[in-house]
């Protein structure tokens, strides 16, 4: 809301104004050894990426990333405060030291990458924006949507495909834009839009969150691409590896066949890829600062790419998102993953 | 003033840290050292810190594309303008919403505070309930109360309630007809103009000629008619040069015509009908803080009571009003920036909102956002601030 958000924003710009010349050259590993804990910022509440349960504990394929690096880094991948942003307050957060980790479904794009001071790890998720419309509206097609009014949320690179994608079609639209998804879903079923425009994953997150889901249809047109995936600052490159690896390591446990059931019996495995992942082979963790044990601890306490994929978003969780471009490069999809070596 | 004996003969002056003026002179010298090193220091330090950490800074990105869309525009603006546009459009929305709702809340907040004071039981009654009610609900629960409650209870576009072929209402917004001048128009303007200055000089001789003479015209009324009767002539005249474009239901929603979007109605009644619960009470202080005996004072020089108000008791209450009454129109305009809790596109919403984002230069945009709202500010304080001087007590 509008009070919580500037205060961030402020105490945030305010942090970077005050703050000592030497948090610049932060050792964010030492810092977070010495806290116990990775401060991770997630999402205000998005089903399936990040969200709290029922019993209050966040839940969700991007909150996996934040446990895989405590895991990687502490042993433990319960070892994480998150912090819950909005889409306008994430970047100013990381920027200020208040989250190391930023792994809240946010798109890679070169302004981001470039000119923020941040770095973007990897591709968690690979997607695509699309459309959410009422099913009695009878729309099949994004190109009959001329004239509608759009809910979105701000500061989403959504606000700037749609523009695009309706200028280059030379159709019009009325954005109605919203600072929290649940504002923009509240928005959409009080009718206020047509259409609810949003990552397609986001959409089916969404969709369930409606008081009654079936009134509603995701169009199957996708107009963008949207690499979701974890961001850190610029400057510190173990850190940056640090993240970059606990995904890569995720991704190729699943490649190699390893899940959190039989780690244990893998550490016994002859395939010298499966001991180098696990440290049985050399220390892969050295060059990171970790242990020998971190991709280890990242499979058995988090389990590979394929399981948190499936127990988050996938067909075992109630958004039900098919793999899609998001099988393993060996099975036909994009996620692929430099090998340990 | 007198002398001490003990004085200094003139000429010896004293070491000057016995010198009050001087001592005084130094303090001031110093807090402005450290005031100026203090901000030196920040700027040093945040300019070292963005560096150092890769962010980009500067206004460079104000003429950079701005590429994403916005829902109400004052003035043209494409997915094609410049983030500087946007910082434009967000301030005329912040004005428009400001300025409509200083004019609102000080119509009913004038209404209610006189009703308050009036001797029949209901009326009073009914302005307390108001000033009680609306004062002692926070600001944004009355925004969401508004704009969930009563704004999104309309129906939808294709079950628009018409008010004959022309107006529309709806829960995308109320759809208006809209003028559309042809060539000949300027002429009305021009008239209203020429009616306004011939009305100031009437009012004005009428004051002289009242002063020499003791007689009076009504010229309340004769203004009223030249000012809208002779722009009405004209436009008969010259054959009303306006046509109408009416709001048509085109595919999702009406297209043509005016719409007034719904978040903007319920952003402009809430804080109208908020702050005017606090410039009521205010009106009603002015007026109470006249003591009665002005006004027996007045009746008894057997002026009519509508003279007695106008003449004695509201240029003194307005001593009284107009001091607070600022500090509410502030607060008005500041607790605009709630708009972006409804999705109104106003300053923070557009600007500090998604322009920030987009961009990510967020000490940038939130320096230049915070000094605009001082900037309003300070206006609308000077502004009342030279109001308040003319018409403070002139004393002789």
């Amino acid at each position: 809301m509008f009070n919580k958000k500037h205060l961030v924003l402020l105490a945030s710009a305010g942090s970077i104004t005050l703050a000592g010349m030497s948090t610049a050259q932060a050792d964010t590993l030492e810092d977070t050894m010495e806290r116990g804990a990775v401060q991770c910022g997630v999402s205000d509440g998005l089903p399936g990426f990040s969200a709290p349960d029922d019993d209050g504990n966040w839940q969700g394929i991007d909150v996996d990333v934040c446990r895989a690096v405590a895991a990687a880094v502490l042993g433990d991948s319960e070892a994480v405060n998150y912090i819950s942003l909005n889409a306008v307050e994430r970047f100013t957060a990381l920027q200020s030291g208040e989250v190391d980790v930023l792994s809240r479904n946010t798109t890679w794009t070169t302004t981001r990458d470039t000119t923020l001071g941040l770095n973007f790890t990897g591709v968690t998720f690979y997607d695509g924006q699309g459309f959410m419309v009422p099913s009695d509206l009878g729309i099949t097609s994004v190109d009959e949507l001329d004239g509608a009014s759009i809910c979105i949320q701000s500061g989403t690179t959504t606000e700037l495909n749609l523009a695009d994608y309706f200028r280059a079609n030379d159709m019009e639209f009325n954005p109605i834009v919203f600072d929290t998804s649940e504002q923009t879903v509240g928005g959409y079923q009080a009718g206020r839009c047509d259409v609810l425009t949003s990552d397609t994953s986001q959409l089916a997150a969404l969709r369930i969150q409606l008081s009654d889901p079936s009134t509603s249809m995701i169009l199957s047109d996708v107009i963008s691409k949207e690499p979701l995936g974890p961001v850190v600052r610029q400057g510190d490159d173990t850190w940056f590896n640090i993240v970059k690896w606990s995904l890569f390591a995720m991704l190729n446990a699943e490649e190699l066949g390893i899940n959190s059931d039989n780690v244990d019996e893998m550490l016994e495995s002859e395939n010298p890829n499966i001991a180098r992942l696990l440290g049985q082979d050399g220390n892969y963790g050295e060059g990171m600062n970790l242990e020998a044990d971190w991709a280890y601890n990242i499979i058995s306490q988090v389990g590979n790419y394929g399981q948190s994929f499936d127990r988050n978003v996938g067909m075992g969780s109630p958004l039900e998102i098919e793999r899609g471009i998001n099988k393993l490069w060996t099975e036909g999809g994009l996620q692929y993953a430099p090998p340990i070596r | 003033m007198s002398v001490r004996p003990d004085a200094r003969p003139a000429g010896h002056k004293p070491p000057f840290w016995r010198d009050r003026a001087k001592r005084a002179l130094i303090f001031q010298l110093i807090l402005v050292a450290v005031v100026a090193a203090f901000l030196i220091y920040i700027i040093g330090n945040t300019q070292a810190n963005l560096e150092a950490r890769g962010i980009t800074t500067g206004f460079g990105f104000l003429s950079d594309t701005a590429g994403f869309g916005i829902g109400q525009t004052l003035i043209e603006y494409t997915s094609q303008s410049s983030y500087g546009r946007t910082f434009v459009i967000g301030l005329l929305n912040t004005l428009l919403v400001g300025g409509l709702g200083v004019l609102a809340a000080s119509i009913i907040g004038f209404i209610v505070g006189i009703a308050r004071l009036s001797p029949n039981w209901l009326i009073a009654k009914l302005a307390n309930a108001y000033i009680e009610t609306f004062r002692n609900i926070p600001l944004l629960l009355q925004i969401f109360f508004w704009y969930f409650a009563v704004l999104r209870t309309l129906p939808s576009a294709r079950e628009s309630m018409a008010f004959g072929e022309a107006i529309f209402l709806n829960v995308r917004g109320l759809y208006l007809p809209q003028p559309l001048f042809e060539s000949g128009f300027g002429l009305i303007p021009a008239t209203f103009i020429v009616a306004i200055v011939a009305s100031i000089a009437l009012v004005m001789w009428n004051k002289r000629r009242h002063e020499a003479t003791g007689k009076r015209l009504p010229v309340f009324w004769m203004s009223l008619v030249i000012i809208f009767g002779l722009p009405l002539l004209v436009l008969v005249v010259t054959g009303v040069p306006v046509t109408w474009e009416m709001p048509v239901l085109r595919g999702f929603n009406f297209g043509g015509g005016i719409t007034i979007i719904p978040e903007f109605l319920a952003l402009w009644l809430a804080l109208s009908i908020y702050t005017a619960s606090f410039i009521a009470e205010i009106v009603r202080s002015g007026i109470q803080a006249i003591p009665h005996g002005q006004t027996e004072a007045a009746q008894a020089l057997s002026l009519p009571r509508k003279l007695v108000l106008r003449l004695v008791v509201i240029p003194q209450a307005l001593r009284v009003i107009i001091p607070p009454l600022t500090s509410q129109y502030l607060n008005l305009i500041k607790n605009s920036s709630l708009a972006t809790a409804i999705g109104y596109p106003d300053l923070v919403s557009v600007f500090a909102g998604t322009t920030l984002n987009q961009t990510g230069q967020a000490i940038e945009v939130i320096a230049m956002t915070m000094a605009v709202y001082l900037i309003i500010s300070l206006l609308v304080s000077m502004f009342m601030n030279w109001f308040n001087a003319r018409v403070a007590l002139v004393e002789r």
